[in-house]
């Protein structure tokens, strides 16, 4: 059956990505040099996981091949990107 | 309940699936292999940013001060605030609370045009300053060339995601018609769902261009 989840969950994970908005936005104002790119996407993937987990269910799935479906996009993503950095990254070595 | 309804109810499952469980399961599952050439398409974008980051990083956190604080700010929340309202949409369908799904679904659209008429807002401000890329560009600062290519990103990259919010406010607002129209209850509901899928996704990508755009060079004008 299909799971419903209360809106409390909703509601609590609504106030913990406004924080997170709040603390990101703070944080750009002292400088942290090359770390401040660092944890300004460590806070966005923290945000992106409770909006993926909670708003769009997929902590719920009852289906193990959606989630399948899902990880293998977010896999070819990050072929995608770490694969073309690796390479960029050491083209001045040679 | 009126006849139309009913006839409604029986057209729900359709002839191919063993049940509205299967077909909840299937509808869902082809929803996120859509979007996962969403992730795909916007991936590249991403990949582009990146890629000129690492080689121009002085002219990247130029353009980032040229961005506007808190306009992404306060959008970043308007947006969260959004997938909030739409999730209570899709909570209150499932619970076959219409008029609640309704509102929300009302609340959402009402949400994302405040998005659009800020992102507008702050679109107008870059071009009086003529950072908006081509022969009019003018930056003062060193290395132009490759800030104006940050505000080509910026443009394409915001420009595609706000063309997904503009494509949202459709499809939210198609809901919210079609529930007034009775077509939606807590057996049937798929179509809302996926809508909210797709809507949560728009969410995520701004999610990760607020910091990239406009947090990254922000610390040297606070």
């Amino acid at each position: 059956m299909e799971k419903i989840i209360s809106a409390k969950v909703y509601f609590t994970v609504w106030a913990a990505l406004m924080c997170l908005t709040v603390t990101t936005a703070a944080v750009s104002y002292v400088d942290l040099g090359q770390f401040s790119i660092v944890v300004a996407l460590l806070i966005a993937s923290i945000k992106g996981s409770l909006v993926v987990l909670f708003f769009m269910h997929v902590k719920y799935l009852n289906v193990k091949t959606t989630l399948l479906v899902i990880l293998a996009g977010f896999f070819w993503l990050a072929i995608l990107l770490l694969m073309t950095m690796t390479d960029y990254i050491t083209r001045a070595w040679s | 309940m009126s006849d139309s309804s009913q006839a409604l109810a029986t057209h729900e499952l359709r002839h191919h699936f063993e049940d509205m469980e299967q077909q909840r399961d299937a509808s869902s599952m082809g929803m996120w292999v859509f979007l996962i050439t969403e992730i795909m398409f916007f991936g590249g974008m991403f990949m582009a940013y990146l890629l000129y980051r690492y080689e121009y990083f002085v002219a990247w956190q130029e353009g980032s001060q040229h961005m506007n604080f808190w306009i992404g700010t306060i959008n970043t929340a308007v947006l969260i605030c959004s997938s909030l309202t739409m999730v209570l949409a899709v909570l209150a369908i499932q619970q076959g609370r219409r008029r609640l799904t309704s509102v929300m679904l009302a609340a959402t659209v009402c949400f994302a045009i405040a998005f659009m008429v800020l992102k507008g807002m702050e679109y107008h401000e870059h071009w009086l300053a003529h950072e908006f890329p081509g022969s009019a560009f003018h930056f003062a600062g060193i290395d132009p060339r490759h800030v104006e290519m940050f505000f080509v990103l910026y443009f394409v990259m915001t420009g595609f995601h706000a063309l997904h919010v503009l494509i949202g406010i459709g499809l939210v607002s198609s809901m919210l018609y079609m529930n007034e129209r009775g077509h939606f209850s807590a057996d049937y509901h798929n179509p809302i769902e996926n809508v909210g899928l797709y809507w949560h996704f728009v969410d995520l990508v701004w999610i990760y261009l607020y910091p990239l755009l406009y947090l990254i060079g922000h610390h040297h004008v606070g």
